[in-house]
């Protein structure tokens, strides 16, 4: 609950006059204010600096130093002020948090002193509101990344119990590890490089013997090629395989870019070797030969800025889309222009519209080579309005495409942190908000004690008891009750009510405590699986008996119910199903399924006041319908 | 001419950015904040016209500037508010309910005296008042008496507040139980609505109803 919404909670109780007239039962006692004070001036003296503030906005947050007990710690007798030996700057920050429910970082602050600020004052840094929250996550990250490099520079003598498969693959993913990866990296490096120059150098025409004509260098020297060739895909596949006995998880390393291409860069070979010297395929074989360039991509391990350069035109790839799809428009806008334009004159190269392709290409990208050219007027006029739009459509977008890579890459890089952090804040949200309702929940478990100690007046006990929740949250606490009362259901958290729908689902009733009192012909399941929201659970029984003890005389009729119970908890989710198949065609035969009401004569037993009210109220009656199948 | 053409090309380019409206000629500003801001009456006035001591009525003042410190309180904050206390449900419909019971003036906003006033009838005044308040809250349109249509309307807007987690679970059937019973309860000449005195009479009869009603009293 937010600190200045506190403010209105005697609002809110006020209005829950207007459950009153409608609750059917009796509503729980409200928690008294013993010592009721007139709200006092708080000073807090914080390194000479005074703060003044209510006592009641300090109460608001009761698990802070300055909410709890702790501060009397720090209680000056003679200045009758608080006095804290600590920064008043932060000080601002952390007061201005009681005040307002929100806790701001500023900028200006270091981010380690605020955290220490904050961790003496007992706030939790995750209350950070929103405006501030990116800030601070920014600058601990920031933050951390520092020491862990000090760190790194002192770590790097290898960690006692690393498994040589670890050790191996730390060396790949980073070659200054040591000498042995760094060797290893620059080995690597080597022979990509000589693999590549080799397939360049293997298509240029060496010298030619004196009677024939020039043959390329490759199939003059096909066997040192050869070697060659094979070498470095020796070396390449050891290394994958090297690369995947080391990796952590081989299927997530299976499906990186990186092995992908290893992968790629050494299959031509291996497809070369197999099939050999077949005459159909050769043409096939050669194509594949083309896949050998391919290794050139492995030097991405070696280069980071090659790999940002993969990931920018990965995440724009919608504005080069948009650049090739106006383009192509534009390139069939006139090329038809141009071909039904050349069409009159003799001898026009522009063939067809596929062929005047080549030509607008060519122009709108001031190439202009010149082998295909307008010769009527209507055809240089277009040409050369052509040329002129070539020159805006491509300028234009491009200085869009450049601002968006350098907008898209650090907004990538922004979204990836905010969604990571996002999540992460939900679940502690979530934790929170069960939080809010969870002391509820826990508090009506110990609200039994309290209550009974209230009724019976031992006051020592209860005023310890009492001590523990805060009078906001007691109040709160009453606020939810009365309201509880008032529709005669129990608030319950999300576990408990999976846990009773579960039960529920498996209810049927072969054997009856005599307690219970049926009629005859019920013999349905209590709840079916189509009627899958509302359904009648078992009457009271195993909600609170494994809550809290009851006292004896009721715990008859209901341990014997919460014996049938204990089996269900047990079962998974697949027998459930079964057992309710099971069950269904049995209850099909009887004859007489009919709705039936039964009405058990003990006292309701799902508040824990119970036994509290057992002594003055009536008994209820509490009637439950079950539905056959 | 330049001036002119001038003129085009901006109201164009403010077309673009929708800041301009063609239609209405209009400009639409983005920061133009509701410079509004409500001062109640004077202390003592507030003193006189509520059961507040004036110490009272300085707590609730405080609380409530904090909160709105426009000095009004619209249906949505006063939802997002009374939302807070109920974090397992949904408070809206019921909190709209009490907006309106609140908003006495029907203006769609809520002073700070609207506010203390209905607080000063629920925790400081007599039990017929109380009850009377109750009986306006339960009165969807004010019209002095409530038919079913308007208690199924309430009682399915209190059992909202329970929210999914309840034990037992929450069945459509049980608001509609819960009306019937009420009605039952109260509805004397069986005519199907409820009018206030049949209300008073019902409730200053039943025990527990005006031992809750003072249940509150020492809220404040």
């Amino acid at each position: 609950m937010a600190a200045g919404v506190a403010a209105w909670l005697p609002f809110a109780r006020a209005a829950a006059i207007g459950w009153m007239p409608v609750a059917n039962l009796p509503m729980p006692v409200a928690p008294a204010e013993k010592n009721k004070r007139q709200d006092e001036l708080i000073v807090l003296n914080v390194s000479g600096r005074r703060f003044q503030t209510w006592k009641n906005t300090l109460d608001r947050y009761p698990d802070t130093l300055l909410g709890s007990s702790e501060k009397e710690f720090f209680y000056n007798e003679e200045t009758k002020e608080y006095f804290f030996d600590r920064d008043p700057d932060v000080f601002r920050c952390v007061l201005n948090f009681y005040r307002t429910g929100k806790l701001h970082y500023p900028r200006y602050e270091c981010i380690s002193s605020y955290d220490d600020e904050l961790s003496f004052f007992g706030i939790v840094p995750e209350i950070i509101g929103d405006c501030c929250y990116e800030e601070y996550k920014d600058r601990k990250r920031e933050n951390a990344e520092r020491l862990m490099d000090d760190q790194e520079d002192n770590k790097d003598a290898k960690l006692p119990n690393m498994t040589f498969r670890e050790t191996m693959w730390r060396a790949f993913e980073n070659p200054h590890t040591s000498t042995m990866a760094l060797v290893f990296y620059y080995v690597t490096g080597f022979f990509i490089a000589v693999s590549v120059i080799t397939n360049v150098v293997e298509t240029v025409p060496c010298g030619s013997a004196p009677n024939q004509k020039e043959v390329p260098c490759g199939e003059r020297y096909t066997v040192a090629f050869f070697c060659m060739d094979t070498a470095c895909v020796m070396i390449f596949t050891v290394e994958y395989l090297m690369r995947l006995f080391a990796a952590p998880s081989r299927y997530r390393f299976m499906r990186s870019v990186m092995s992908i291409i290893d992968v790629v860069a050494i299959l031509p070979y291996y497809i070369g070797l197999v099939m050999t010297d077949n005459e159909d395929v050769s043409g096939a074989f050669v194509t594949l030969r083309v896949f050998r360039v391919f290794r050139i991509f492995k030097f991405s391990r070696h280069s980071q800025g090659l790999r940002i350069l993969g990931y920018t035109l990965k995440s724009c790839a919608s504005e080069l889309g948009f650049l090739l799809f106006s383009l192509t428009m534009a390139i069939i806008i006139f090329a038809t222009v141009m071909f039904y334009a050349e069409k009159g004159s003799s001898s026009s190269k522009f063939t067809s519209i596929p062929a005047s392709f080549w030509y607008t290409i060519v122009t709108m990208t001031t190439l202009g080579y010149g082998d295909m050219v307008p010769k009527t007027i209507a055809g240089k006029i277009f040409g050369s309005i052509c040329s002129l739009s070539g020159v805006l459509v491509i300028a234009l977008p491009v200085p869009v495409i450049v601002s968006n890579f350098s907008r898209i890459y650090h907004q990538n890089q922004r979204a990836d942190k905010r969604r990571a952090q996002k999540k992460a804040r939900l679940a502690r949200i979530r934790i929170t908000k069960t939080g809010s309702s969870g002391p509820f929940i826990h508090g009506k478990r110990n609200g039994l004690f309290n209550e009974a100690l209230e009724l019976t007046g031992s006051n020592e006990e209860e005023q310890h008891l009492s001590k523990s929740t805060s009078l906001i949250e007691s109040q709160h606490h009453h606020l939810l009750h009365c309201l509880e009362k008032t529709t005669n259901h129990e608030f319950v958290d999300e576990q408990y009510y999976q846990q009773s729908y579960l039960e529920a689902g498996l209810q049927n009733y072969p054997s009856r405590s005599p307690s219970l009192s049926s009629q005859d012909g019920v013999t349905g399941t209590c709840c079916t699986r189509r009627s899958k929201k509302r359904h009648t659970p078992l009457p009271n029984a195993s909600g609170p008996a494994h809550m809290q003890p009851l006292s004896h005389t009721h715990t008859q009729g209901l341990q014997e119910l919460s014996t049938i119970h204990i089996q269900p908890l047990s079962t998974s989710r697949s027998s459930l199903n079964m057992r309710v198949d099971e069950q269904a065609p049995l209850n099909c035969q009887g004859s007489q399924i009919t709705t039936a009401i039964i009405s058990i004569p003990t006292p309701p037993v799902t508040t824990p006041e119970g036994d509290a009210h057992l002594p003055t109220g009536p008994t209820h009656q509490n009637v439950v319908k079950v539905s056959a199948l | 001419m330049k001036s002119r053409s001038q003129e085009q090309s901006l109201s164009d380019s403010r077309e673009l950015d929708r800041s301009h409206d063609p239609l209405t000629g209009s400009v639409a500003d983005e920061g133009e904040l509701s410079t509004v801001c409500y001062r109640p009456e004077g202390l003592d006035r507030l003193v006189q016209q509520t059961n507040f001591s004036k110490k009272e009525l300085q707590i609730l003042y405080r609380g409530f500037k904090n909160e709105c410190p426009s000095g009004v309180v619209n249906e949505e904050t006063f939802k997002s508010i009374y939302s807070q206390f109920f974090p397992q449900g949904d408070s809206s419909t019921y909190a709209h309910f009490l907006f309106d019971a609140f908003d006495t003036q029907n203006n769609g906003t809520v002073s700070f005296e609207d506010f203390v006033v209905s607080l000063s009838i629920i925790l400081r005044g007599s039990t017929a008042d109380k009850l009377g308040w109750a009986f306006n809250l339960y009165d969807i349109n004010k019209d002095g008496c409530i038919t079913r249509e308007e208690m199924t309307d309430i009682m399915n807007s209190i059992y909202d507040m329970m929210g999914k987690y309840t034990y037992p679970c929450i069945k459509d059937s049980d608001a509609k139980e819960h009306v019937d019973n009420f009605f039952q309860k109260m509805d004397k000449n069986k005519d199907g609505v409820v009018t206030i005195d049949e209300f008073l009479e019902t409730c200053q009869k039943d025990e527990n109803i005006m031992q809750s009603m003072m249940m509150f009293d020492n809220v404040i």
